[in-house]
């Protein structure tokens, strides 16, 4: 889900390559076609899409801590169940993304330990913490119709195996973003507590979830050869536009205030933002976030807790593999 | 931290009876008992499959793309093999 804003470069590694082959690339690019894990890619677009791809599987992965603290204090079982579901869909998603990454040739092990050592990122997103049931509905009703508006476009991303991911990615997301909006709803039409807590929720997700779609498009690396490679179909300030136009309408229609005392529509009908404060973003991204810590932690501890299992399996596989043929048969 | 790499596994869904297993993307695990479970739990929450396959990666053997072109010339000389390729009078009808 959450990858726009972790388009940071590490420095220029455009390699001087084939010429003719890389020109051979750009014209299937520009003829909108797939390319697929055995085909000729310049060195760059395998590394920008393993680091985009890897980037955005750690998120779906650490983006189950957020929303884990609130299953087993969920208010009742239907809202336990659905959100039970919804986490484990995360889970699922980091998976299919990271069997897109590996297509491009490095392997889970070695993204995971990049996660895990602090090498690789994940969406600032959730280094916010979840301080109240309307937080899982913000959650849902925002961060995942932030994701929604990134992720469409990427479904016709120029790498296959990645648009193919988004594609499940986006059908199973829907449900996220509307189990999300009725909790929301359900606050909002509850008591005055009730209520409260929902905008409360929504004063202090609305300026992070404006976040993640990234640096303002003056300020964005990597963008251009994104774009020129269709990794990136919309800039970020285009999406958060589209984000904003879409949620004002659903803010106003939950009778909730959207903490943004300077937003005006203009006359095409968009809705225009006041600054967005970027020092916290980057406060955020260099891990001084209220729960970066936190999370790390979780996710280590997490897999080192893990470990037997891991072992276990591999050590049962290795001796079914070594028995008699006729014995492993039976 | 270091963990063994486990196996790829592919894995293969029947979405309904009378359709072909088709390719919906792969996973690792250590065997493959594990594998069919955990493909159960990756690809079919919603009730996408009636019976599932889960192949080795490393047993698929796979022409090269790069060879498209010499590989799959037999077929695109050929367009007699092609229905169209045939004058049917109108008169005739429906053939």
């Amino acid at each position: 889900m959450y990858t726009q804003a972790l388009n940071t470069s590490d420095g220029d590694d455009r390699h001087v390559e084939d010429a003719t082959r890389s020109a051979q690339f750009q014209a299937r690019i520009d003829a909108d076609e797939r390319i697929e894990p055995n085909d000729w890619m310049p060195a760059a677009y395998r590394k920008t899409l393993t680091r985009q791809i890897s980037q955005h599987a750690h998120s779906e992965i650490v983006g189950m801590l957020p929303e884990g603290n609130w299953i087993t204090r969920a208010p009742s079982l239907r809202r336990k169940a659905a959100l039970l579901a919804k986490v484990q869909d995360e889970c699922g998603h980091g998976l299919y993304l990271y069997a897109a990454a590996e297509t491009l040739g490095t392997s889970r092990e070695e993204m995971v330990d990049a996660m895990l050592t602090g090498k690789s990122r994940y969406s600032s997103i959730f280094n916010y913490p979840t301080l109240t049931w309307a937080d899982i509905g913000a959650i849902g009703w925002l961060v995942d119709g932030a994701a929604i508006m990134n992720q469409i476009p990427l479904c016709r991303c120029s790498y296959g195996p990645y648009a193919r991911a988004m594609i499940r990615v986006c059908k199973e997301e829907s449900f996220h973003q509307r189990q999300g909006f009725e909790i929301m709803l359900t606050l909002a039409r509850g008591t005055p507590e009730q209520k409260a807590m929902a905008q409360n929720a929504l004063d202090r997700w609305w300026w992070p979830v404006l976040m993640m779609f990234g640096p303002p498009d003056q300020a964005s690396q990597h963008s251009d050869t994104s774009t020129k490679w269709k990794i990136k179909r919309f800039s970020n300030d285009e999406l958060r536009q589209k984000f904003i136009d879409a949620t004002v309408p659903q803010a106003q229609f939950l009778g909730l205030t959207i903490p943004d005392p300077g937003m005006t529509q203009d006359a095409e009908g968009h809705w225009r933002y006041s600054e967005i404060d970027w020092t916290e973003f980057k406060q955020v991204l260099a891990g001084n976030g209220p729960c970066n810590r936190d999370r790390l932690a979780a996710r280590r501890k997490a897999h080192d807790d893990g470990a037997w299992v891991r072992e276990a399996a591999a050590a049962y596989a290795a001796k079914r593999a070594n028995r008699p043929v006729a014995q492993a048969a039976e | 931290m270091a963990t063994p790499n486990s196996p790829l596994w592919e894995v293969f869904i029947r979405s309904r009876n009378g359709l072909a297993h088709k390719h919906v993307g792969s996973l690792h695990a250590a065997d493959a008992t594990l594998a069919l479970q955990a493909a159960r739990d990756i690809y079919t929450r919603r009730g996408e499959g009636l019976s599932i396959w889960v192949v080795p990666s490393s047993a698929i053997t796979a022409s090269d793309p790069s060879e498209k072109g010499m590989m799959f010339e037999p077929a695109e000389s050929k367009i007699y093999r092609h229905p169209t390729f045939y004058d049917v009078p109108d008169e005739v009808g429906h053939m």
